[in-house]
């Protein structure tokens, strides 16, 4: 034990960790100067939990957006006290790795909608003093990098060195770069595309079903009882399938047995249906059923694959983009990636492109940490570097 | 170009090419031409490259490369979108040879292409004397491994050019260890020319 907790200090004090960070909360939107979101509804006051890494420079130009997927959240990298993991992308964050904290300044936020911190639908209605549940408006990627764009402003960062995500990280990326092209010099997608597509959504619709066919969900009124874990649980169980691959679940479970024999019963006989079990009760435990429900909505919403406001401006302002895609990646596929790449190159956009090898799914963007880190690292210091240049 | 380091095919095509041009690599490899090429005439570059490990020496080296096959890459490019486009050592690999020079035309300006000549002296010696499927410096693999699928020499690129109504308006023909001028067909082991298309006459 001894050991375990000189092991969880060096990892937590070593020259690549950021070590303990916390939570920051930025309050805006106070009625009457409501965020309009774009179903037309007024949301009011709005709070985003953030944190922050590294230093914002005296020019204001080394600042990089982290956007998380799904089930993510502000604390993307670092240490709270007492925790046994890090920030969820926190190999990729830090001294000396992808996003470089000696070099620049990393901002991630909780999504509007959320439920760790940010205002969503378990946070208090201030106007009916209890929470907001299907009170609260349906929200989009746009509404999300809109609240985004408040916590920028407050932070008076005018243009951001780089936006970068994953997933529906991938979407904020796109739709940064859509809303607000004066404001970012480099985007980094990541496993998303230009749409949401009938199967992501269809995957989408299942969890959501399955949330809203538990007893327990009382049409989103449940706070302050019993909450809709059955249902939650099964969401995130549908989702873990897709987010791995065949390959990868091979890999991890083969047909492995949890006590060895068949029960002949149907408890829970595979390691993979363990696995599975596992990640949906451990997420019951942090996260929020309506979250889920609105922000799956959200990505549904997701479409701007018709229109032309992702490559209108972006070669006017010179932005920069890095896509990343996964071989594996079954849910967000390799060429929903090609198609942002085909669109950019169609505008003259500059833009890379890879295509990592990879077996992990989905997950990936989360795991091939040496292939990310190589392309994001020497990405953004050219473009840092063409920043300093131009200073 | 008097650096040693660069390689003599590279020298060339860094010569033809004006300063502050757009250009594109086709099957770029590990970036190093293009690098070369920016650092020395200020160019603006893009590659296309399918090998995943030539992408990440590309990113590392600052350029902008595009992981796909060339020929699925070069569809995605819009017309006229750059000065230059060049093909170096990969025509004799490609199946649609002629719908990539053709693409090559609508993307760019003018064309650098440049492929191992079939009709070296020693290739020559090595199917006529020795009755064997030549391997020389530019034509490297054995008759069994070799990606080579089209075979063909300086003069049938010139004679192809005329049937096609493309402009040759630079060749460079090259040696092991030289620049060859005396009869290219025999003595250059691999051409280099710089290529357009004359307007089609109606």
């Amino acid at each position: 034990m001894k050991d375990k907790i000189q092991n969880d200090y060096l990892i937590q004090s070593g020259p690549d960790s950021l070590g303990f960070v916390e939570t920051k909360y930025f309050t805006f939107a106070e009625p009457p100067d409501h965020l309009v979101l774009e179903s037309g509804t007024k949301l009011g006051p709005v709070t985003l939990a953030y944190e922050t890494y590294g230093t914002l420079n005296a020019q204001k130009d080394n600042a990089v957006l982290i956007l998380h997927a799904l089930s993510g959240d502000a604390h993307a990298a670092g240490w709270y006290e007492g925790d046994k993991k890090p920030g969820w992308w926190d190999n990729m964050i830090g001294p000396g790795k992808a996003f470089d904290t000696d070099k620049y300044y990393i901002i991630c936020s909780n999504v509007l909608g959320g439920c760790k911190g940010s205002t969503g639908p378990s946070s208090l209605d201030p106007a009916r003093g209890k929470p907001y549940g299907l009170d609260f408006p349906m929200i989009t990627i746009l509404d999300m990098v809109k609240a985004q764009k408040y916590l920028v402003d407050h932070l008076g960062i005018e243009k951001l060195l780089g936006v970068a995500g994953g997933s529906m990280g991938g979407m904020h990326v796109l739709q940064w770069v859509a809303s607000y092209p004066s404001m970012v010099r480099s985007a980094i997608p990541v496993a998303a595309g230009l749409k949401h597509s009938p199967q992501q959504i269809a995957f989408n619709e299942v969890g959501r079903q399955a949330i809203m066919s538990d007893l327990e969900w009382k049409n989103g009124d449940y706070y302050g009882s019993a909450s809709p874990k059955r249902g939650l649980a099964l969401a995130r169980m549908i989702g873990h399938i897709t987010y791995m691959s065949d390959s990868s679940m091979e890999e991890k479970f083969s047909r492995k047995l949890k006590n060895g024999k068949y029960s002949f019963s149907f408890h829970p006989d595979f390691e993979v249906e363990g696995y599975l079990h596992y990640k949906g009760d451990d997420f019951v435990k942090r996260f929020d059923a309506n979250s889920y429900l609105y922000i799956t909505k959200a990505i549904d919403y997701f479409d701007l694959s018709e229109s032309n406001a992702l490559v209108a401006k972006s070669k006017e302002e010179n932005i920069r983009f890095l896509v990343i895609s996964f071989k594996s990646d079954w849910l967000y596929p390799p060429y929903q990636s090609v198609g942002i790449v085909r669109k950019l190159k169609a505008g003259s956009v500059d833009a890379s492109y890879c295509e990592i090898d990879s077996s992990y799914g989905h997950d990936a963007f989360l795991i091939e940490i040496r292939e990310e880190t190589s392309l994001v690292k020497h990405f953004l210091s050219r473009i840092y570097r063409e920043v300093i240049d131009e200073r | 170009m008097k650096d040693k380091t660069i390689k003599p095919d590279h020298k060339i095509i860094i010569d033809i090419i004006n300063k502050g041009s757009k250009v594109l690599d086709l099957g770029c490899g590990d970036g190093e031409l293009l690098h070369n090429l920016a650092k020395v005439k200020k160019i603006k570059a893009e590659g296309v490259e399918l090998n995943e490990e030539n992408i990440y020496s590309c990113v590392e080296k600052g350029l902008s490369v595009y992981h796909r096959d060339i020929e699925n890459g070069l569809r995605d490019y819009p017309d006229n979108a750059f000065d230059y486009v060049i093909l170096n050592q990969i025509i004799q690999e490609i199946k649609n040879m002629e719908f990539l020079i053709n693409e090559t035309f609508r993307v760019g300006k003018k064309v650098i292409i440049g492929f191992p000549n079939f009709a070296y002296i020693k290739a020559r010696f090595d199917l006529f004397f020795k009755g064997l499927a030549p391997v020389t410096s530019s034509l490297p693999y054995e008759w069994y491994n070799s990606p080579n699928i089209h075979f063909g020499s300086l003069k049938d690129f010139k004679t192809y050019c005329v049937d096609r109504n493309i402009k040759i308006i630079e060749a460079y023909y090259l040696g092991d260890k030289n620049i060859i001028k005396f009869l290219p067909n025999i003595f250059a082991v691999s051409g280099i020319f710089l290529i357009e298309k004359n307007p089609d006459i109606i």
